[in-house]
């Protein structure tokens, strides 16, 4: 069985009978197993995966199967999954059991494959490094002493580490394309609104997307495919129809996009040290294959760290409310009070990331600062978004770093929360435009992975996979793997 | 000094959708605690809110109907609080962006004045669940069945500036969010859930005192009882030197007292800020005209149709257009009857009296309106007497059958056979010659006693107006009556 494989690869293995997926799926629990310093998981689910396994292998026999049935994957853990733990990270989820599938899940259930765990995150998502878990940070394998970004750096690791073959993440301000830069896959965060967020635990809701993190643009396009499309549970779902979407898992991508031209913001590039080389070359690539390189501007760029952590803080500090030792969750022992109850089991179950931004968001939206903070940073949101469209009316898609440099040193940062922030200074914006983005690898520096972001008008997901595909068909940078056990 | 009161409500009315607001969990009052609560109102991880069309359909209606501008962009916002029985830590309700504007509610007094009460606004938002203090001893228990029940939060200008007027106007708020069916109205189990803002100046003055806030009450009663005890203990305090304090009240219905439950000096920050997992609600123009295509007849057209087109007098009118329910009896029967007067007669007097004595309300009343009708028309076309009817009417309270059924089954038909009720007054007058003598000499009152024992014979069936005539010709006749 060969490493590192595509879904697209395993998928052949399957159909043509070369192993079985209960056998696909003891292979990966054995690396997850033998990789457990990693802590890339905070629950197997390796009974359950067995029965889904011995379940497809059955499929298969009455000829029954999908294109995806017995791919084994691996849930963030901030997806809601009926009978296993859903702790986002957090002390206050600990051993909380969701009662209901969350939409991405059961769609994936539905398409055969099959949930091997639940991976390791950023407390509700909200870090850049891992480290804001209650369950340990993970650990970045090309280099055990740097993180691997966050928060969906569980489901980066495992990928780049070969544990899983794709997994799922969600992205609120960069949280699946940084760690998949940092680990040297490839991440997707749809346009916002693709994907359905029901089931997916809310930090900021006018922010988060569940995208995919893989190995190449096809495991993303195909994962992608089963994931999206409109939810009657989700208002904010949206019902853009698109067949090329909907044919990936029956036509496979195509690489394509040698006609498009591509914007290179002046602004993602002015301060760029480490890996600037790289993208440069990565856009060198493009051009000889046919597409147009531009510089562009997007002015507005320095406006989106603060405009974020204000909306998402002020969104973020009352989709926790509910997190109140009252209905479920962590309660403290032996209240004295209801206030008492409530200021220590949240006191006692929200690590410090959380709490700090709890109380930034709640002074944002309180009265007398709502216009100075709330309301600023969705005017400079507007703007951001404005930028964006201007943009792309010169220009099919953007090329960009998405992170300032490689991994950091697990350590380095925690004590300058402000210092974190910069870290997703280039995938924000796109975040907070609703834009689909995606980051690919495209070099090495000193052995660590450097990823490249391509960003995509609404609804452009196809350019971003078709062009992904064409460079990763051009370069072999996503065949690099970290070496593990 | 002489005071005035000023006085605006707030009503919560609970909408009559077959689901929540945001959940498809039924709202139906009753269930064990709980059974009625689905993820979404317990506000588990990862749920989210789903706008229920029919409880925007039914803003608009009211909004319709009170003449309000109906906004085309509104928006729900979170309102931000802790509390056991909130479970999400938030209530979605409608803040800086309303689904309903200003508007106006007519109210009559029963001096005949009418009273325009501004409505400032009305919104959409989501009930919270129960807090049951007292069901566990030293513990809480919550409820979350009544947790995203959509209410309609109407909000009145301080246009009253009596008891009596707080009471017209939320009595026929609650008559018009019955006929728009888009409330059961019902008091007792909280459909409608008033807070009165009350407060006192001196008569003449422009200035606004400072007012209280009185939470809570569910019945037209207490309204009136509430907002008087309130008025006077502030007037008390103002007359004795003293400054009424802005607080949130409760109403002792035990006691007749108000009791103050917090100071409200400084406002609470709810921190508002619009819901991101709900879209801002569009409606068109077309979808405004559609659903004012469909409101029903309301309470004023009916009133007034009642007295133009049926003749009814203005106490009889009033009456029955009171309630929906009611006056769509009446039309029922009415419709067999085509007598407006002696079918109102009818149900103003035995039928309502009798729903009273059983305690029944009109959607329970034993006798369909159609029979009611048939035994009216029976009564015009002299199958039956009046008084027989009244029989009648009792058997078909116990559901004996219909109306035909009884009178056969019974033998009620009317005797309006001349020559049979000729013969039965003969034999009467023959039988009592004392009385006829007593007739001759002018003492007119021994009639009633002839037509009682004519009744008497024919078991109260004979024609009463028939047999007072052929009494009067046999007694002209002779004194014997002997031919």
């Amino acid at each position: 069985m060969k490493e590192f494989a595509s879904i697209g690869e395993l998928a052949r293995g399957l159909r043509q009978g070369d192993y079985s997926s209960v056998e696909l799926v003891r292979h990966y629990l054995a690396r997850i197993s033998a990789n457990s310093t990693l802590n890339t998981f905070i629950t197997i689910n390796e009974d359950e995966a067995l029965i889904a396994a011995a379940s497809a292998d059955r499929a298969f026999e009455r000829g029954v199967a999908g294109p995806l049935t017995g791919i084994p994957l691996a849930h963030k853990d901030i997806f809601c999954t009926q009978g296993i733990t859903t702790t986002c990270g957090s002390h206050i989820l600990e051993n909380w059991i969701a009662p209901y599938d969350a939409t991405v899940v059961h769609r994936l259930a539905d398409a055969g494959t099959v949930l091997l765990g639940k991976t390791n995150m950023d407390e509700f998502a909200m870090g850049s490094s891992n480290e804001n878990s209650y369950f340990g940070a993970a650990l970045n394998p090309w280099d055990t002493s740097r993180v691997p970004g966050g928060s969906s750096g569980g489901s980066a690791a495992a990928v780049a580490a070969g544990l899983i073959p794709v997994a799922t993440g969600t992205d609120t301000g960069g949280s699946i394309r940084q760690p998949a830069a940092f680990c040297g896959v490839a991440g997707i965060k749809p346009t916002y609104g693709r994907v359905s967020r029901y089931g997916m635990a809310a930090f900021a809701s006018s922010l988060d997307q569940a995208g995919v993190i893989g190995h190449d643009a096809e495991d993303l396009a195909m994962v992608l495919s089963v994931m999206s499309g409109l939810d009657p549970r989700d208002s904010t779902s949206s019902d853009h129809a698109d067949p090329w979407l909907a044919g990936i898992l029956e036509d496979g991508l195509t690489p394509g996009g040698e006609k498009l031209t591509i914007g290179l913001p002046d602004e993602y590039f002015k301060d760029l040290n480490e890996g600037a080389a790289l993208l440069e070359a990565a856009a060198g690539e493009f051009e000889r294959a046919g597409c147009r390189l531009t510089r562009i501007s997007l002015p507005h760029t320095d406006a989106a760290i603060p405009a974020y952590y204000i909306l998402a803080g002020a969104e973020a500090s009352t989709n926790l409310s509910r997190y109140d030792g009252v209905h479920f969750g962590y309660r403290c022992e032996n209240p004295t009070s209801l206030e008492d109850l409530y200021q220590r089991s949240r006191s006692e179950g929200f690590g410090t990331e959380v709490k700090r931004r709890i109380l930034t968001g709640t002074y944002a939206l309180s009265v007398g600062y709502f216009d100075a903070y709330y309301l600023k940073a969705q005017k400079l949101r507007r703007l951001i978004q404005q930028d964006f469209l201007a943009a792309f009316a010169a220009v099919d898609l953007i090329l960009a770093p998405t992170t300032p440099g490689v991994a950091f040193h697990t350590g380095d940062l925690t004590d300058d929360p402000v210092a974190m922030y910069q870290q997703d200074i280039f995938t924000i914006p796109a975040s907070l435009a609703g834009l689909p983005a995606l980051s690919v690898p495209c070099g090495f520096i000193a052995g660590l992975p450097i990823g490249m972001q391509l960003i995509g008008p609404h609804f452009g997901e196809q350019k971003l996979l078709e062009t992904s595909a064409l460079y990763q068909r051009r370069t072999d940078w996503h065949q690099h793997h970290p070496e593990v056990t | 000094m002489s005071w005035e009161a000023v006085i605006g409500l707030e009503v919560h009315v609970q909408l009559a959708t077959k689901s929540k607001i945001f959940s498809g969990a039924s709202p139906a009052f009753g269930g064990a605690p709980n059974s009625q609560a689905c993820p979404v109102d317990i506000g588990l991880p990862g749920v989210l809110p789903v706008l229920n069309a029919e409880a925007v359909r039914m803003a608009v209606k009211f909004g319709l109907a009170i003449d309000a501008e109906i906004y085309p962009y509104s928006i729900f916002d979170r309102k931000n609080y802790f509390y056991p029985d909130l479970p999400k830590g938030y209530q979605i309700s409608q803040f800086a962006h309303p689904i309903v504007g200003p508007g106006t509610l007519d109210i009559r007094m029963e001096n005949g004045d009418t009273v325009a009460v501004g409505i400032t606004r009305a919104h959409l938002e989501e009930d919270a669940g129960k807090s049951l203090h007292t069901s566990y001893p030293g513990m809480t228990g919550i409820d979350l069945n009544r947790t995203g029940t959509p209410l309609l939060e109407v909000v009145s200008e301080p246009d009253m500036r009596s008891p009596a007027q707080a009471v017209a106007y939320f009595r026929q708020l609650h008559k018009l969010v019955r006929y728009l069916e888009i409330c059961d109205g019902n008091l007792a189990e909280g459909s409608m859930r008033c807070d009165a803002n009350v407060s006192v100046r001196p008569l003449g003055s422009s200035e606004l005192g400072e007012r209280s806030e009185i939470k809570n009450i569910n019945s037209f009663r207490f309204v009136e009882k509430a907002i008087a005890f309130e008025i006077e203990r502030q007037i008390d305090i103002l007359e004795s030197g003293g400054k009424v304090r802005r607080d949130t009240r409760q109403y002792d219905s035990e006691r007749n007292e108000t009791r103050s439950m917090r100071t409200k000096e400084l406002s609470d920050d709810y921190r508002y800020f619009p819901d991101p997992d709900l879209l801002p609600v569009h409606l068109t123009s077309a979808y405004i005209a559609e659903v004012k295509a469909s409101l029903p007849e309301l309470p004023e057209a009916r009133l007034a149709r009642f007295r133009t087109e049926l003749g009814l007098n203005d106490y009889d009118a009033a009456w029955l257009t009171n309630d929906p329910v009611i006056a769509d009896y009446f039309e029922a029967a009415l419709s067999t009857t085509g007598d407006a007067k002696l079918t109102a007669n009818w149900i103003m007097g035995d039928a309502s009296a009798a729903l009273h004595r059983d305690e029944l309300e009109w959607g329970d009343c034993p006798v369909p309106a159609a029979e009611l009708g048939r035994l009216i028309a029976r009564i015009k076309d002299d199958t039956i007497s009046s008084k027989l009817a009244k029989t009648i009417f009792d058997a078909l309270w116990v559901e004996e059958g219909t109306v035909d059924e009884i009178i056969d089954v019974r033998g009620l038909r009317q005797l309006s056979d001349s020559a049979a009720l000729r013969g039965i007054v003969k034999k009467i007058l023959n039988e009592n010659p004392s009385q006829v003598a007593q007739y001759q000499t002018g003492k007119n009152k021994v009639l009633g006693f002839f037509v009682g024992q004519v009744m008497k014979a024919t078991q109260g069936r004979a024609n009463p107006g028939q047999v007072n005539e052929l009494l009067l010709d046999s007694l002209k006749e002779g004194a014997t009556g002997k031919e």
